[in-house]
């Protein structure tokens, strides 16, 4: 090996050093520009977050610190890890590089790791193939364990001498997420890249995580360059931020000059569309539940949802006891984190679901024993927003035929009636009556989703249930999509079940607020006494976990946080 | 941001329609290697295709001539001269029955293709969007079908429908049929695989919670999105029941020579002539099923690779400075594939 190799520790300089980044991916579209010209440094020690929505380049740059850019991309400049150009490096010394000089964490802990094998045995892998070779000793099963087990030790995992052991699937998503770290730490990286580290967790997991991250920089003085696009991550761990749009860096500012100050229109913009727990409640100056004057479109008692268990095994019980109405005009929102239930009411309502115990009455129809024949007459009534914009259009047909489709299985329109309805609605979601020609694939995913809201309002319905429709946007779409949502809401009077994880984002729609946990509904109450004065102990955990884009008062809300958990 | 993109930003992007069919779209997109087996698998298949259509004209004689003018033809005689690559023991043209074999060729090809296709596509859909005992039943089928050697299935088959008889009509749908049912399993497992997959996708619950009908959400929103592998099943069945027709006929099962010339039975009626050094009569029959067999195959082959973005060979991007011309849409496409890679 060179000289330089062993140059960590040693000198003061930044660890990462990114010079004049240039990627270009070649596509059947011809050549994609994904990272155009970015330039940043991150210093030992330090938490530099990259931030941008999807599209911006952000996974790109991580990738190549690296190396992992598919055969695909091209990438020019300069990618300097301790002194080591990883862009021209050989194939040999990349492999030295990683694991030992950085590291990187993924975004989805269940599928970084190997389901068949101990996660002693990953943690170890690392560590094994970086010992031996020429004028190296060899590492013995045995010490490749021990030091497998005290980084488990490090990240928190209780009784590592036996979790070593272990398989992925014995894990929660939380612990699985502090594998891959231990993994990553293993050989003590100087750097860690971490890709999204918290999306795929829940908000309480996130908050865990988080600490754990600050924890590692703080006792190790390890440096992270974290990838997200989660303002409140991004205000809760970062020192520094670099926030990137279409290939380019448009701003790189500490973080609280960022968050005070920004200077760019584009981060204003971005700052300003994050949904902020407690401003722009749907229920601000409510005092009590609204809208119970009108008749109760859905009515649930002691609701049970059982999904069978295999063969031995009891059945999971995925909904438990619930109990609320929704009237008529009123939105309720229902939160929970995942596998709370909230995705299975939603759908049990709209038939998807067997229900199996209680009641659950929709529109008067009792859905215990559905009959899919007798329902259908009451279908055009209830209007449906799936999660995933992209997934929910058939995209072999036209916009116009995709939202059309509810108005001639119901009412069999002429063509042109149908046209004519189908850009009416169009227009009133705000995208132009034009638009009905195109493919799904050729809007944007907030167009898509908007497109989504007409098909589910076309016959007018009087109830509609939306689950997850903005987690799959980006943020400055996402608040236009729910300001839309809103005013619609108000101009058609439709009552709505919004079903989402994201407590801002319910906040800002419902008048009505149920919190899910593990399938009981533990509280529920007007919005923002919900949000502002949580009675449950859950529910004061979920919002005291809830990072908010505001390093200061992020601050303040995480040593709150701490003592709720008492540590 | 992007939910304001004005109108003209997004025009419609889709090529004219020939440039979207099958094999067209997939020379587009080629590069290098995988562009050479394409063209080389659209050469062959061309040639054989070509030579089906202009057949009557291409051969010098029938398929069943035995004589012309001149006479009678000699038999086994060497290739060159009047009957370019000499005549069998029965005093058949080699020549011409090579070029006659062609069109049965295709024609058993085209009828059972067709007829699995058909069987193959709605047993799928049906079986894999209803489910329960029907599509036990039907998978147990498929399987026990599967189980059986090809050709076996075949045999029983030829001798089930034509019962013996050998015209061109029916040897012809005999061998189509009988490779029918070799294939409707693949057909069948390829549409049901892929219809149980979309039938937990969110565009078909849509299309459920809007109150649509089973056969509506079937041949409206499952159908459609379930055939896109067909083209790429086709070309690879298409070579696997030129070989099955060859080995009917060649095992006897096959058409007569008095009804059509099929390369299978003339390879088996060259059996005797390899141990003389009578080459002539079962290398031409050979080499045209060895023709068509792999110009089909490549086809396919090359489909196969180009339909995958993982296997697809690209052009290397040009060096030069970022260019504005990568819109927001493409660049997410490309974060999600370098995530998930």
């Amino acid at each position: 090996m060179t000289v330089n190799i062993d140059r960590r520790g040693t000198g003061t300089g930044p660890v990462l050093d990114i010079d004049h980044l240039e990627v270009t991916f070649a596509t059947d579209a011809g050549d994609v520009y994904a990272v155009k010209d970015v330039s940043l440094e991150v210093n030992p020690g330090e938490v530099l977050a990259i931030v941008g929505e999807s599209g911006s380049g952000k996974t790109v740059t991580a990738k190549t610190i690296l190396g992992l850019l598919p055969e695909t991309a091209t990438s020019r400049g300069a990618v300097l890890i301790n002194g080591n150009n990883v862009i021209s490096v050989s194939a040999t010394e990349l492999r030295q590089i990683r694991g030992r000089d950085v590291a990187m964490v993924f975004q989805e802990p269940s599928t970084a790791l190997n389901p068949v094998f101990t996660v002693g045995w990953q943690i170890a892998e690392g560590i094994r193939a970086h010992a031996g070779g020429p004028g190296r000793r060899r590492v013995s099963a045995k010490d490749a364990k021990a030091r497998a087990i005290d980084a488990l030790r490090k990240v928190g995992i209780p009784d590592p001498e036996t979790r070593v052991n272990y398989y992925p699937h014995q894990f929660s998503g939380g612990q699985k997420q502090r594998v891959v770290i231990a993994a990553a730490l293993a050989l003590n990286p100087g750097l860690i890249v971490a890709d999204e580290p918290t999306t795929a967790l829940d908000v309480t997991v996130q908050a865990e995580i988080l600490e754990l991250l600050r924890d590692l920089r703080d006792t190790y003085g390890t440096s992270i360059v974290l990838i997200t696009h989660n303002m409140g991550v991004v205000a809760d761990l970062a020192d520094r931020v670099v926030v990137m749009y279409q290939g380019d860096v448009v701003e790189e500012a500490s973080v609280k000059t960022l968050f005070a100050e920004p200077r760019q229109d584009y981060t204003k913009k971005l700052l300003a569309a994050v949904p902020h727990l407690g401003r722009n409640s749907a229920s601000e100056g409510m005092t009590e539940r609204a809208h119970q004057g009108g008749k109760v479109l859905v009515e649930a008692k002691g609701l049970t949802i059982e999904y069978p268990g295999r063969l031995g095994s009891p059945a999971f019980k995925a909904v438990d006891g619930v109990s609320f109405t929704v009237s008529e005009g009123e939105v309720f929102g229902l939160v929970g984190e995942s596998g709370s239930g909230k995705t299975t009411i939603g759908r049990a309502i709209a038939g998807l679901n067997r229900t199996t115990g209680g009641s659950l009455s929709v529109l008067g129809y009792e859905m215990l024993n559905l009959k899919e024949r007798t329902f259908k007459p009451l279908r055009k009534d209830i209007g449906f927003v799936f999660q995933d914009p992209a997934a929910s259009f058939n995209p072999q047909l036209t916009i116009g035929d995709c939202v059309a489709e509810p108005l001639i299985i119901h009412t069999n329109p002429s063509p042109a009636q149908a046209r004519k309805r189908v850009g009416e609605l169009l227009e009133s979601v705000q995208l132009p009556a034009s638009y009905a020609d195109r493919f799904p694939h050729e809007l944007s995913g907030g167009q898509r989703q908007r497109a989504s809201l007409a098909r589910a309002l076309i016959l007018n319905p009087k109830l509609l249930i939306a689950d997850e429709p903005t987690s799959a946007l980006d943020v400055s779409v996402q608040a236009k999509v729910l300001e839309l949502f809103k005013e619609i809401q108000q101009e058609f009077g439709f009552a709505a079940l919004f079903i989402s994880h994201d407590l801002a984002v319910v906040d800002m729609l419902s008048h009505w607020v149920g919190v899910l946990y593990h399938g009981k509904l533990v509280e529920q109450g007007i919005g923002h006494h919900v949000m502002g004065a949580p009675r449950h102990d859950y529910t004061k955990r979920l919002i005291a976990s809830l990072p908010v884009p505001d390093p200061a008062e992020q601050a303040k809300r995480r040593e709150d946080h701490r003592a709720l958990l008492g540590i | 941001m992007s939910t304001n993109v004005p109108v003209e930003a997004t025009v419609d992007h889709r090529a004219p329609l020939f440039k979207r069919l099958p094999v067209i779209s997939h020379f587009n997109k080629s590069v290098g290697l995988q562009r050479g087996m394409l063209v080389i698998g659209l050469v062959l298949t061309g040639t054989f295709l070509l030579t089906a259509i202009f057949a009557p004209l291409i051969a010098p004689f029938g398929f069943a001539q035995l004589s012309d003018a001149d006479g009678s033809f000699p038999t086994q005689e060497p290739p060159g001269g009047k009957h370019l690559w000499g005549t069998t023991v029965g005093g058949y043209d080699v020549f011409s029955r090579v070029i006659w074999g062609s069109q049965t060729a295709v024609l058993v090809i085209v009828v059972a293709v067709v007829l699995s296709i058909f069987a193959g596509v709605i047993l799928g859909l049906v079986s894999g969007y209803i489910g329960g005992w029907l599509d036990r039943i039907l998978v147990v089928v498929a399987d026990a079908i599967y189980a059986f050697p090809s050709l076996l299935v075949a045999i029983v088959m030829a001798i089930v429908i034509s019962g013996g008889q050998s015209s061109l009509f029916g040897g012809v749908l005999a061998a189509a049929i009988s490779i029918t049912v070799v294939f409707i399993p693949q057909y069948f497992r390829v549409i049901r695989a892929e219809t149980i997959r979309l039938k937990a996708e969110p565009f078909v619950e849509s299309a459920k919670v809007v109150g649509a009908s089973s056969i509506r959400i079937m041949s409206r929103h499952i159908y459609r999105n379930a055939t896109r592998t067909l083209p790429l099943i086709f070309t690879l069945n298409a070579s696997e029941a030129i070989l099955t027709l060859a080995g009917l006929g060649f095992l006897g099962f096959g058409i007569e020579p008095s009804s059509a010339a099929e390369w299978g039975f003339d390879l088996n009626k060259a059996l005797a002539d390899t141990t003389s050094g009578i080459w002539w009569t079962g290398v031409f029959p050979g080499l045209a099923i060895v023709w068509t067999v792999l110009g089909l195959t490549l086809v396919g082959e090359s489909i196969n690779d180009l339909n995958d973005p993982r296997l697809r060979g690209r052009k290397k991007a040009a060096s030069g400075k970022g260019g504005p011309d990568s819109s927001a849409g493409d660049q997410a496409a490309i974060e999600a594939e370098v995530r998930s890679a």
